[in-house]
């Protein structure tokens, strides 16, 4: 097969020496002639019949150079390079034309590439884990309030690793972490970063390899061990401007000294797998000990073995997870857990399924509408060039020839659009990926990749095949003659159906988008219209950072003074402090006092945000009845808590709560007021009912204020009068410089 | 109909161009074509220009080399030689005729002996 290979070699190599063989053989075929000629001449012909006979004999100059060409060169190339030509030549005449075509074109290839490139991401593409289909998210069966209903305790973690058979490793991490929960001290001004406390093993059961230095040691999970954190790859590049020689040296974290012990892979983005949105600095040791009297508060990732399917895993943790005690301290909390198994990919991308499927159909259907509208294009256009194509027939261009042409020039139409379309994707893409509002997982692993330049391949010639031969069909039938004689009237019948056939298809499409799109509009309306009882648009947030020395009196001046100074800012209407952003939930149980032992009502499971004056106004919530927490109660210790209207009528319903003295937070505290209910976990998630039951307390009552550094209260809400006004822009005095202003929704 | 030339099978002419080369030595296109109506005692339809075609072909597979020389007339010609993968070739395809033209000409030779008779 040596000889084919070399054929092959030497038709591509001719077919770029065409004008020079050309030549050759012209002379070769004169020689030839001549010689012919000579000899006819011999045999005394005369020499006019000498060169007839010679021709004669030749048989055709120019076909013999046609076949000449045909064997040594690339025919079916040459014939496209004449398409090409030609097309480039029509369309550049035809300027308006092309111009529009591409256009849509581009619209509709460039939504397409967009769409997949997201679904490739979200739902195709496996997770950036070793092995991840072994990879399993662990969670409680029905969450009836929250985080603290999905985890599991410090003990009974424990219990499941030591006991269960199924996996290979189980770990997790602290799902309690808000953002920006520790500062970096450095020699400027400290910065605020997102750590996030893993439990033991959680990177080898991910199958995360550091990319430099070393992952967390056993010993670095002993309590009083020296603190330890790794580090995120932007994280490192960003703040510590990607030195090499970090590794082993210590950090100053909330005035802690750690050392660092690694840095994560570029590859491993925390928040875009656990947390859609958020972003994550740093990881620091999840040490059991710390926590044991902490209720729940891991969310758990486990490996399983080698050959262990999802369904036994689930019957094993259907066994285990009732045996598991709360508190080993405390056996009389009791036991019981549950434990529903997820893969973990089905967990991330799960409930994004059918959205994104539905997404997904509809692009495709844009892009059908796209080569309809194309094709009822090009027809219009075939009509202006029917006699062109009836002129061809008759030179003899056979009517595959002629399809064979239209279809080079909707590959082309489609090619140039589809290369737009991979920008405009691209476009939107890295928009889309630097998106943090969006809090869809794994977005920031969208990108155009081999799989997505595929696809691109493969809708462009679809389309192309789809719009580019209707005008073929259409102008390959009828009367040649005729049609020469007078384009105008031939055919008109056929043309007029295939139209209306295009116009009805095309219509149809757009009916079923339009109430597809009619559809997903309503519902997102819908959640627009829900009443969130806060006014999301003229709310922003700064993260705030102070020493109070764990003095309550000492933090109420503090507070005011932060409230006070902002509510000065050109454009801020009110200002307040609380804790924790609304998307980060804390549950605890509160009752009537004497009623806290009812078995039907006992403590119910209530949010609770530890406030300061002023944060309702400032968050736009309504006080239904009774009074705002005022700062008296804060500098005089009262414990005052303001509640919802669903906790109000749970606790006491036909009573008047205001004066009630309730339990919550392990004391007692005066009801002082009722707001309206708020929906702030996400307007979608009203089927729990449990979500609405807020409380709000004087952060006098805030037992983790001592203990606990990463939660003392620390943002600071603000609310502005117009919207241009943004706080962060025109911040007065040194008091608020280097204060974070983050846009809050 | 018997006047009628032959019309040439497809690939029949390569061969028969290797051969003319390979018995008559270097050669330009117009005596191999005036070669090949001779021997074939003009029974084949040739167009002499189509000669060209298989030459290129022949060419590109290495079977045969091309030289620019000059004719017994004094006159530029493009001579064409057989080489030695032409050869090897040659070899194959005579056989490959051999054995064709042994099996046709027997079945066409054929007739109703086994019939009852």
């Amino acid at each position: 097969m040596r000889h084919s290979l070399r054929e092959a070699f030497k038709r591509v190599g001719s077919f770029f020496r065409k004008d020079q063989l050309d030549q050759e053989l012209n002379e070769e075929m004169a020689s030839h002639l001549q010689m012919v000629v000579e000899e006819n001449m011999r045999r005394h012909m005369t020499a006019e019949e000498a060169r007839r006979q010679a021709l004669v004999r030749f048989g055709g100059v120019q076909q013999a150079l046609e076949r000449h060409r045909e064997s040594r060169g690339l025919p079916w190339l040459d014939v496209l390079m004449q398409d090409l030509r030609f097309t480039f030549r029509t369309l550049r005449r035809d300027a308006g034309f092309t111009i529009v075509a591409v256009l849509i074109l581009a619209l509709g290839i460039g939504a397409n590439i967009a769409v997949f490139s997201v679904v490739n991401t979200i739902l195709l593409r496996p997770l950036p884990f070793r092995d991840p289909q072994q990879l399993v998210r662990i969670v409680q069966k029905n969450p009836k309030a929250g985080e603290s209903s999905r985890t599991y305790s410090a003990d009974a973690t424990q219990d499941f690793q030591q006991q269960n058979h199924s996996f290979q490793s189980v770990s997790g991490y602290f799902a309690f972490t808000g953002p920006d929960n520790f500062k970096l001290v450095g020699t400027a001004q400290p910065v605020p970063v997102t750590g996030i406390l893993v439990a033991e093993g959680f990177f080898q059961t991910l199958g995360v390899e550091p990319s430099l230095g070393r992952l967390f040691r056993p010993e670095e999970f002993v309590k009083h061990s020296q603190p330890v954190a790794l580090l995120s790859y932007p994280f490192w590049k960003r703040q510590l401007g990607g030195d090499r020689s970090i590794i082993g040296k210590a950090i100053n974290l909330s005035n802690t000294s750690v050392i660092v012990v690694g840095v994560l892979p570029d590859t491993f983005d925390f928040g875009s797998v656990f947390s859609p949105g958020a972003k994550v600095d740093l990881f620091a040791p999840y040490i059991m000990d710390d926590f044991r009297d902490d209720g729940n508060d891991l969310a758990l990732v486990g490996r399983l073995k080698q050959g262990v399917s999802l369904a036994e895993a689930q019957g094993e943790a259907d066994q285990l997870f009732p045996q598991l005690y709360f508190e080993h301290k405390h056996p009389e909390y009791g036991k019981g857990y549950t434990g529903q198994l997820t893969g973990l990919k089905e967990y991330v991308s799960g409930k994004l399924r059918r959205s994104l499927i539905v997404l997904w159909c509809a692009v495709g259907l844009i892009l059908l509408i796209v080569c309809v509208n194309l094709s009822n294009l090009l027809l219009a256009r075939a009509a202006a060039r029917i006699k062109e194509f009836a002129m061809r027939r008759a030179l003899g261009a056979r009517r595959g020839r002629l399809v064979r042409q239209l279809l080079t020039e909707s590959l082309i139409l489609a090619a140039v659009g589809a290369v737009l379309g991979l920008g405009l994707a691209y476009v939107i893409l890295s928009y889309l990926a630097h998106q943090g509002s969006i809090a869809l997982p794994l977005l920031t692993m969208v990108r155009v990749d081999g799989t997505v330049l595929e696809w691109t391949l493969l809708i462009a010639v679809g389309s192309a095949v789809l719009f580019g031969p209707a005008p073929g069909l259409r102008m390959s039938g009828g009367n040649l003659q005729e049609v020469l004689k007078d384009g105008g009237a031939s055919g008109g019948r056929s043309h007029n159906r295939m139209r209306s056939t295009l116009v009805i298809t095309e219509i149809a499409l757009a009916c079923v988008l339009l109430v597809g799109a009619g559809l997903l509009l309503r519902s997102f309306l819908r959640v627009l219209d829900i009443d969130l009882g806060f006014q999301p648009s003229r709310a922003g947030a700064i993260s705030v950072d102070y020493d109070d020395g764990g003095n309550a009196a000492k933090r109420a001046a503090i507070w005011q003074e932060i409230v006070r100074q902002s509510s000065m800012i050109p454009g801020v209407e009110a200002a307040g402090i609380s804790d924790k952003p609304m998307s980060r939930n804390r549950s605890w149980g509160i009752a009537a006092k004497g009623e806290e032992k009812r078995d039907d009502l006992g403590y119910l499971p209530v949010f609770v945000y530890i406030v300061s004056p002023g944060y309702l106004k400032a968050m736009g919530m309504r006080l239904m009845e009774g009074r705002d927490i005022s700062w008296e109660d804060a500098s005089n210790n009262r414990s005052v808590v303001i509640i919802n209207e669903t906790v109000a009528r749970k606790l006491w319903s036909g009573q008047d709560p205001i004066g009630r003295i309730a339990l919550t937070g392990g004391t007692e505290a005066q009801v002082i007021g009722v707001i309206a209910d708020v929906r702030e976990s996400s307007a979608e998630d009203n089927a729990g009912a449990q979500i609405d039951k807020c409380v709000y307390h004087t952060f006098a009552l805030d037992p983790e204020i001592h203990r606990n550094a990463p939660t003392k209260p620390r943002i600071a809400f603000l609310k502005t009068k117009k919207c241009q006004h943004r706080p962060g822009r025109n911040r007065p005095g040194s008091f608020l410089a280097g204060l974070l202003f983050k846009s809050f929704r | 109909m018997g006047q009628s030339k032959l019309d040439l099978m497809q690939g029949t002419l390569d061969v028969m161009v290797l051969q003319t080369l390979e018995a008559m030595g270097p050669q330009h296109g117009y005596g191999v074509a005036r070669r090949i109506e001779q021997v074939s005692g003009n029974e084949v339809l040739l167009n002499q220009g189509t000669i060209y075609a298989s030459l290129v072909r022949l060419q590109q597979r290495g079977w045969i080399a091309a030289k620019w020389g000059t004719s017994d007339h004094n006159r530029k010609a493009k001579f064409y030689s057989i080489t030695k993968s032409g050869q090897k070739q040659l070899v194959q395809d005579t056989a490959y005729w051999q054995r064709l033209a042994g099996v046709m000409g027997r079945v066409l030779a054929m007739q109703g002996e086994g019939d009852e008779r």
